[in-house]
Formats: C-alpha cells, structure tokens, sequence
C-alpha cells in the first residue's frame, strides 16, 4: 500500500459510512465560527459543498472563474441523475446501483466509496425536490424515471434535457441563501494560481482578480478543491471554453497525488469536427442511441462517394450498409457502453468507412424508429393500412416528442435535417475519471486540502456510467464532504485566523508573480491556441481512444518539446494588470502541457486495456479490451518531482470483498 | 405618490388603473357625444346634466381629472427611468424585431394625446367654466348642440381631431391590453381580452373621428 | 464570404469606447459566430494588437455566458439560440455585422464586449431560493405528489439561463422576465409557497435597486429569450406581487 492510506473504515460495507460518521470528530456550533473553508469551483460539487458548509456554520468563502457561479460546467448535462429509490419498483437497490457502477468502471474504482455514492443517492433526490428543482413528472404527480446506459433499471431522474441546468440552480440557490447571510462570500471572476502550505497544511491560496489582475491572498483552514475535469487538454472537447485544469495541478504540485490521469472518457455521439475553425465540440445525447441505428457503409467507394457528395446516405440500399455495432455486438447492439462505442466508430473510421468530409463521421440513424413508431401510431389511432409518408409523418410526431430539442439542435449547427436524412456523429473527449487522489474523507494527500466531484479521481474506475457524474457531484457536495471535513478541523478551533502575511504566503505570491511575468515575457512567435491545437492534435491521435506503446513514448518527448517551445516563445497580449484573457488562456494551457505529458505516462505504465483506456497491445483476438487484473488493479498516484517525466508512482491496491471480478462482456 | 413610486410594479399598476380608468371614461364620453348624431335634444339633456350635476362635477369631475394628471405624470417619470436604465445607448438597435411600433413609442402617442387633450380643455373645459363660473351667466339646457357643432366648423380643428383620434387608437391597441398584464392577468382568457381591446381600441376612436366629421361635413351639405 | 464588421472596443470599464471596423475573408457558413470572433482574434494576435473580448464558455447554449448584440439584436438574428450557438450561414457575403456588448446602466461594460451582470445574482440573492437546509433529511421526495402541468410550467420557468438578453432587448433594461422566471419556477411549486410573499417583494425590490427599468409590456423580452420564457411569468410575478404587497 506504500504511502498511500485510503482510510476506509473497517466493518461490512452496507455500514462503513454510518460507522465512519459515528466515529470521526465534530467541531462544535461556536467553533464552527472562527473556522474559515475556501472552495474552488462552484458547479454541482463546489456549490453544494460551499452551500452546506456555510449551512454548518463555517465562514465559506467561494472562487470562481466565470461571471456567476451558476455558469459552472455542470450546467450542460442534459440526460439526468441516478439514484437508486427504486420508485419504479423494479428491483433496483443501493447493491445494485454500486454494482453496477464499479462494473461500469471496469473494476477500478474503490468499493466502499462506491457504495457510499449509492448509499446517499436517495437524499440527494429529495434535498432536491425540497429545494424546489423542477423533476420530471407523471400525470399522477409522482416523479419520473427513465433508463439510461443499458442498466437494466430505470433509476435516472431528469429534467427534459436539462437536469445538470436544474441540479446547478438548486445548489446556486441553496448558495445564494448563505451569501444573503453573510455565510458565503463569492468571489467571481477569480482564478486560483497556487495552494498555500503552512507547516505542510493547506491553509489558503493565492488568486488572480481576473477583472482588475490583482494578486490576491486568501487564507483559510482548509481548502477545497472542486475545479472539475482536464478534458480540455485535448483542445477539442465537449467541455466548456474555460474549463481547465489549474487549480487541481497547482496543488499536485505543492503535494497531492494526482491519480490515473489516463482514464478519460470518450463520448461517442457528439456532433463531427466541421473544419479547421471548430473550437468546441457538441454533445447530443446518450438517449439517442435508444432509438437510433449506427451505421456505415459496407463498401469502401460507397463511402468515397458518400464523402465527395456524390452519393446520399439514403440512397444506400439496406444490404449495403454496415450496422457495425449490431454486428459486432448481437446482444447489446446500439446500446453498448460508451467506451465500447466510441472504439467501434473509430475503428470503422480509420479504416476509410468515415461518412463526412473529413472521414471521421458515422451514422445515426433514426429512419427505422420513424417508421416503426409510425406504423404503431397508425394502427393504435385506427389507420388500417397506412402509405407510407403518413407512416413517416406519425413517426416523425413521436420522435420529435422524445427527442425535438436534440435534433433543432442539431439542425442549428449541421445545417441538416436530421428527421430526413441520418444524422452524423462522432466520439469526443467527454470527461475525466481521473483526477487528484483523495481518501475516503475525500482528502488530498496534503493535510486540509480536498477533492470533490469531477476534479478528484473519484468513484467511476476506468469508465463513468452516464447519469452518475451528477449524482457524485452533489453527493460529495451535499452529503460527503461536510462530515469528513469536520474531522479535520476539530484539530483546528483553537488555530485562529491565518495570517496571510506569512512568508509561505510571500513566497507563493511570488511564484504566482514570477509565473506570469514569464507567461507575459515569451518571444511571441504563436499564439496561445497555436499550442493549445498542437497539444490537443498529439493528445487525440496518441493518447486518444487507442493507444500504444510506440504513440505513448512519441507523445511524451513531443509534449515535453511544445512545452519547452511554449514557454520560449508563446505570445501573450496585452496587460497582467487588467482583463486578458489570453493570459488566462495561457497560464491554463501551460497547466495541460504538464498534465498531457504525465497523462501520457501514466498510459504507457498501464500496460493492459480497462474502460477508457485501451490499449492496442492488450487486446482479445476480436478486437475488445483484455483487462490484467493481477498486475494492474491498482490506482495509480503520481507524486509530483518536478518535470512530469520524474513523476513517481503509487499504487493503491484495489481490493474487491463484496463483488467478484469478471470480463465485461457485451456480445 | 412617493410610496407608490418606490416599487416598479407600483408604478406599473398605477399606470394600468389609471389608463382603465380612463378607458371606461372614453366610453362614456362616446356614448354621450353619439346621441349628438342622432338626436341634438338628447344631447343637449345629457350635457346638461353633466354640466350642472352637482356629483359629475364636484366629485367626478375632480377624480377624471386626477386619473389624467396621474396617468400622464407617471408615464413621464417611467419614461424618465426607462432612458436612464440604458445610460449607453446602442450604436445599433433593431426593436422592430421583437416589439411593434405602438409598443416602443407609447410616449409619443401619450404626448400627442395629452397635446389634444389641452386643446380640447381650452376649447369645451375652459369654456364651459368660464360660462358657469367667470362670466355667471344662467343655465341654458339648449346651447350644447349648437356649440359643438360650431367647433367643428373650421377644418383645422377638425383635421387635429381626427389625427389625435388616430393616435389615441395607436396607444390604446397596446395600452388597453397591456394593463391587463400589468394587473396579473395572462391565462387562457387573454387571446379574447386582447382581442376585444384592439377591437375598442380602433372602434372607439372612429367613432369619435365620426362624430368631429360629421358635425363639419352636415352643416355644410345642409 | 467576406464579412464587415462594426465591433465595440472599450479598454476598461472607466475608458470610453468606440466602434472598430474590422474585414474578414474566406468565411464559411459551418463556421460558429464565436469561431469567426475566434479568427479575427488569431488574426489580431498575429499583428500584435489586443484581440476582441468577449463573454463564452459553454459554446453549447445553456451556460448563458455570452452576451452579444448583433446587428441590433441579442445573440444575433435568429431567435430560441443564443450567440454561441448562431452560425455564419445566416449571413450573406458582403454583409455588414455590428457587435455591441448588451447595454443597460445596471450591466456595466468591463472590457470589449464583456459586461458585470451581478445584479441578476443579486437579485436571486434577495430571494431566489427554498429555505431548506441541505442535510438531505427532509421528507422523501415523492410525499409531495405535484400536478404535471405545474411541475412541468414550473420547469418552463426555470429554464432561464440568465443572460440577460430580455434586458438587452427591452427598449427599457427591465429584468422583469428574469426576476419572473424566478419567482414563478417557487410559486408553482408547493415547495415554494411557504416563503412566496417574502420571496417576490425582496426580489422585486433588489431588482429596483439594481437600476432596472420599468417593464412595459412591449414583449421584446419574450421574443429574444433563448429559452422562450414566456410573458405569462411577468403577468404571474405582477400578480404574486400585488397579493404580496396587499397582504404584507
């Protein structure tokens, strides 16, 4: 186990945590007073942390980049949240939702933090419906569910296409209500530049005013790390603009242990890159592939001819078309995992079955389920024998009810009509499994500093089965956190304010300083984005969907050179001392150009194929990933030595009580 | 007035009472001034009453007053706010993309109204006070038809008229509606309130635009 | 195609700004509007002048972050999108653009194109929110059944984004849409009524406070919001308000 003590209570696992919170220390009402918590980042995990902290009685002080904490990432999440109430009352347990969450993460998450999530899944329902987010309804008034991922439950709770939105506004609520009361102070428009450490404790940070360009020190007795995922370092992503990672690596860098940067997920159905321009990638989703039939064509001119404009997709006779996943996949067909898919879509594309211009586009196609609900629509209304373009009418009507939203917005950015002609899709950089290294209390490996929601390395293994990021964000947030963090701070009522005129503090500020002034100093040969495309380019084609030995070796020597190229000659305009976002913009990207090369390690040391990293040279003769668990269940914990290459390693070893290990399979 | 003022909806409700107000006022007046058309006698009567009744006077008179000066002075302070909310002015701004013209310009239908409605004083309200109060003269159940009808005699008054009946159609077709808004009121009903309010919003003011021509164009054929 | 543009350039909040002509080629339809300000920005780099700033973060649509006048409108011509989501295939060549920050006295310009819209959070602030404690031990969720039709009106309310273009738009800066969105999303909730008199004279009140101006039912609001929030919400708030006012 070396160093690294996840600190999981003993006892069985169904009273682990109830245990835990019996034992662990508080800190009382009064004490709560004098005690100060910093939270970086306020989407779902921030937020709801920050909220409930402040509800407690500590003095909460919150830090975000954008305008309003509301505008969290968070927000994009459309399918919805699990939680396993089992109001369906169709078998569905807390055994079950940890069950299938450690399977769905290819058995490379910890069992009891698992099972925890499961656990206080149902509370975070209703603190929500308390909090007045508007669920999904039936007509009995009840809440609705709908299934998701291929669980075989329904315990996914939504808000049409827009619960991370609704999730989001309720945790910003309950914020609001303590910076009313003077209990949360928001700084917004802030960014965190370095974690400040007073006797080896996280005791506060330093900041960067993004308006004015102040350098601002913040103390605290603990800080909390809420920042989200890296999958912005692939440039192109489904990620907002200015999600990024600095905030987490500023404080690998003074000490935490950043695990399994590798385990990336690939979302396989956001709309294909367009062209050279494209800054961001849109995600539709993962509810599509119920109805929808993934295809290409069977023969390779076919394709040619599809991506020269000469041919149309529904010109193609049925028996020229390749259902790949159908194919490949009898038994689950379209509705195979989401690492599972995107492999199978990049597989067909490099092989030159790609449908759009730039070859990398399948098809999605929603043809069949128009007619099928069609015809079922016209015998329930009576129509006996239907024609055909009343069968296509009735079939769009329903496929619009369930999916409208998805396909105008499609239509918005493709410029095609997806109800007349099959949509196009493509796998994108979607999240992040890996992140900061944190214990059962969900404490970094420097004392007083935490990790919550997507930034930590958190709950999902090797793959996040969908609708569960939500469900961790707000349970760490709402439920997790604000218990096992008072363990910590019972130690500290009698601590006082800290001062921030201390020299750790000077010292910090300085390196803050000195960082920027050399950001600002380059030789100004490229822009920011110039490094940031060529990062994301080494990024997507040796450290993406697959990846190999050879790719993984080449990728760490080119990132480490645009690194060195970047700190030489990058272009920053403008001030230090005022708005400039492409000193924002730069000072995120020399963050990737670290965490992209230690990425790239940490796939080159994992040498087997699990969830979201594949590996070419672990493979089963037909093409699915081949999982070592005797030499790789582990969690692998960087520590940091300077350049990402000293990087050194340590392993959490992974141990399965409750649940026995076997080979996904999805035939 | 200053309470009132405070609350934006206040003021907003002030603007929607008062103008409804000032709506069912309008009606009134119609129906009065239509009997001139058909009969002069009933008209005279029905003048007469209102000249020298002592409630329609002394107390109605007063609080129709009172709903003018309101509706007016605090269109002018929420048009004053209004422009300082925006204290940099759009380079470019397109509100005939969202919003119709009467909607964007209800202080320039208003002003052209209250510009009206000072002409109309001098010439029916400061008259008749003067008569009444000024000059004592005795009570004459039989004048107002002939008066009226001699006010409309130069066409200049009456062209004024017809225009200013033009522009009180323009600020009721988004006034009327709009104060049903104001007061809460938004469900399933609306599409039929606002479709009576445009229908009285264009009918009333042609009525009145009717009346002015009719009593310029009759003498003259006759 | 090629594309004029007419962009406002404003230093910092204290300087005074102007319009900037700029000229772009080889523009193509797929491209995002935000992708297009993204290459006049490279191109500007590359001269060593100070690219355009401007408001973007999830370039998806639901962030609410970008705040762009185009052409006299907000997030451009098209309607139910926001300027992220608006593509250069609604413009012809030749076309002539002008891109303003969104203006009213209670969203002050920071830089460029960039405003402060932390009147809306604290108007929410006032009141925007369900006095509940976050401890997770309230009662089960679903011992409070709600009509679907409230429910989903609910959510209709709350499917605002707050981006302000309703006051962007309001040939008076009101906040009436978003203040409304607000109130209505907890007054039809069961959940909500409890705290619903206070809720809506704070919110109201801060609102004024902010510099907001008076909502004159032109329904500009209406038509640009992205999410379509509808006037119902104004008429519910004015409502909700005069009860409030009446009983407190």
């Amino acid at each position: 186990m070396g160093i690294l003590d996840s600190k999981v209570p003993k006892g069985p696992l169904a009273d682990k945590w109830t245990q835990h919170k019996n034992d662990i220390d508080l800190v009382n009402p009064a004490n709560k007073r004098n005690i100060d918590i910093i939270v970086v980042g306020t989407g779902l995990a921030g937020g709801s942390a920050a909220a409930t902290l402040a509800e407690l009685g500590y003095n909460v002080k919150t830090f975000c980049y954008q305008d309003s904490p509301r505008r969290a990432h968070s927000i994009a999440a459309q399918g919805g949240i699990n939680a396993s109430k089992n109001y369906q009352g169709d078998g569905d347990s807390d055994y079950r939702l940890f069950y299938d969450t450690i399977k769905g993460g290819d058995y490379r998450s910890r069992e009891a933090n698992v099972y925890r999530l499961a656990e206080v899944s149902g509370n975070i329902i209703d603190q929500c419906v308390a909090q007045g987010v508007p669920f999904a309804r039936e007509y009995g008034g009840l809440l609705d569910n709908r299934s998701f991922g291929g669980v075989l439950v329904s315990r996914t709770f939504y808000a049409k296409g827009q619960t991370g939105q609704q999730l989001l506004l309720g945790a910003y609520s309950a914020m609001n209500r303590q910076i009313q009361r003077g209990k949360i102070r928001s700084y917004t428009r802030h960014e965190m530049l370095d974690l400040v450490k007073v006797d080896g404790k996280a005791r506060g940070i330093i900041a960067r005013n993004l308006v004015t360009g102040e350098i601002e020190r913040h103390s605290a007795h603990a800080v909390v790390i809420a920042s989200g995922g890296y999958g912005n370092l692939f440039f192109l992503s489904t990620y907002c603009m200015g999600a990024n990672v600095m905030a987490a690596w500023r404080t690998h860098r003074r000490g935490a242990f950043f695990a399994n940067p590798c385990f990336t997920q690939i979302h396989p159905t956001c709309i294909p890159v367009s062209g050279e321009h494209q800054s961001k990638l849109t995600l539709m989703s993962e509810s599509l592939r119920n109805d929808g039939r993934i295809w290409v064509p069977k023969k390779l001119e076919d394709a040619k001819a599809i991506r020269e404009g000469k041919l149309k997709p529904t010109e193609l006779k049925e028996e020229d078309r390749d259902y790949y996943l159908e194919r490949r996949y009898p038994a689950f067909g379209n509705l195979v995992p989401r690492d599972v898919a995107s492999r199978a879509a990049k597989e067909r594309c490099d092989a030159g079955y790609g449908v759009n211009k730039t070859g990398e586009a399948v098809y999605l196609d929603f043809a069949a389920a128009i007619k099928r609900y069609g015809t079922e629509k016209a015998y329930t209304s009576g129509i006996k024998d239907p024609d055909a373009d009343t069968v296509r009418q009735l079939g769009e009507e329903i496929i619009e009810a369930k999916y409208g939203n998805l396909f105008q917005m499609y239509e918005k950015i493709v410029d095609q009509n997806p109800y007349k002609t099959p949509m196009m899709i493509y796998p994108a950089v979607h999240y992040t499994m890996g992140g900061l290294w944190v214990d059962y209390n969900l404490q970094t490996t420097v004392p007083g500093c935490y990790s919550v929601g997507e930034s930590n390395f958190s709950d999902h293994g090797a793959n996040r089965l969908g609708a569960s990021a939500l469900m961790q964000g707000l349970a760490d947030g709402y439920f997790v956190l604000p218990y096992t963090i008072g363990d910590y701070l019972s130690d500290d009522i009698r601590t006082g304010k800290i001062p921030t005129d201390s020299p750790e503090f000077e010292e910090a500020e300085k390196h803050v300083t000195e960082r920027i002034n050399k950001l600002m100093s380059g030789k100004g040969l490229h822009s920011v984005d110039y490094y940031h495309k060529k990062l994301g380019k080494i990024m997507w084609d040796k450290c993406g969907m697959s990846r190999n030995e050879k790719g993984l070796k080449e990728a760490i020597k080119e990132i480490a050179a645009l690194r060195k190229d970047f700190w030489e000659n990058v272009k920053v305009t403008g001030e230090a001392n005022s708005k400039n976002q492409e000193l924002e913009k730069a000072g995120r990207v020399a963050d990737f150009l670290e965490i992209g090369e230690l990425f790239a390690k940490d796939a080159l040391e994992r040498k087997e194929s699990c969830g979201g990293h594949f590996r070419e040279e672990y493979q089963t003769p037909e093409g699915e990933a081949l999982r070592d668990d005797k030499n790789f269940k582990y969690v692998a914990a960087w520590e940091y030595k300077g350049e990402p290459k000293d990087a050194k390693l340590h392993k959490e070893d992974l141990v399965y009580e409750n649940i026995e290990l076997k080979t996904r399979s999805y035939k | 007035m200053t309470k009132l003022i405070q609350s934006s909806i206040a003021r907003k409700v002030v603007m929607a009472l008062s103008g409804i107000f000032l709506v069912l006022f309008l009606a009134l007046h119609f129906t009065i001034n239509f009997t001139s058309v058909i009969s002069p006698d009933t008209f005279n009567e029905f003048s007469h009453f209102m000249g020298y009744n002592p409630v329609v006077q002394f107390l109605m008179q007063p609080i129709l007053i009172a709903g003018v000066v309101i509706h007016f002075v605090m269109g002018i302070i929420l048009e004053i706010q209004n422009n300082r909310a925006r204290g940099v002015k759009y380079v470019q701004f397109k509100g005939s993309a969202n919003a119709p013209w009467v909607s964007r310009n209800m202080i320039y239908s208003g002003a052209v109204v209250l510009a009206f409605l000072g002409l109309h004083f001098y010439d029916f309200w400061l008259h008749e006070m003067a008569f009444k109060y000024v000059e004592v003269n005795p009570e004459d159940p039989t004048r107002y038809y002939a008066e009226t009808v001699e006010k409309f005699a130069p066409i200049w008054r009456t062209v004024l008229y017809v225009i200013s009946f033009g522009l009180l159609s323009l600020h009721l077709w988004h006034g009327f509606a709009s104060s049903f808004q104001t007061m809460g009121l938004n469900n399933k009903y609306t599409p039929a309130i606002v479709n009576f309010t445009k229908i009285y919003a264009v009918a009333i003011p042609l009525g009145f635009a009717f009346i002015a021509l009719y009593h310029h164009f009759n003498p003259i054929i006759h | 195609m090629k594309i004029y543009l007419k962009i406002w350039r404003q230093k910092d909040a204290a300087s005074k700004g102007k319009m900037v002509d700029y000229t772009m080629e080889g523009i193509e339809g797929d491209m995002s509007f935000l992708e297009m300000l993204d290459i006049l920005n490279e191109e500007l780099i590359t001269k060593g002048e100070e690219p355009i700033e401007f408001d973007h973060d999830c370039r998806e649509g639901i962030c609410g972050t970008c705040s762009l006048q185009i052409n006299g409108r907000p997030h451009g011509p098209d309607t139910m999108i926001t300027a992220c989501q608006l593509h250069m295939r609604s413009f012809n060549d030749g076309d002539t653009i002008t891109i303003e920050p969104f203006r009213a006295k209670a969203f002050p310009v920071i830089k460029d194109l960039i405003i402060d819209r932390t009147a809306f959070d604290r108007i929410q602030q006032a009141g925007g929110f369900i006095s509940v404690n976050t401890s997770g031990h309230t009662i089960d969720a679903n011992s409070i059944p709600i009509e679907k039709e409230k429910a989903d009106d609910s959510f209709y309310a709350a499917a605002c984004i707050g981006c302000g273009a309703c006051v962007a738009a309001c040939k008076n800066a009101s906040a009436m849409l978003f203040t409304s969105a607000k109130v209505s999303q907890f007054a039809l909730l069961p959940q909500g009524r409890v705290e619903a008199t206070d809720r809506v004279l704070n919110m109201v009140r801060q609102m004024d406070i902010e510099g907001f101006g008076n909502c004159t039912n032109t329904g500009a609001c209406e038509v640009e919001c992205p999410k379509g929030i509808s006037l119902e919400n104004i008429a519910r708030m004015n409502r909700e308000y005069l009860s409030a006012s009446l009983k407190g």
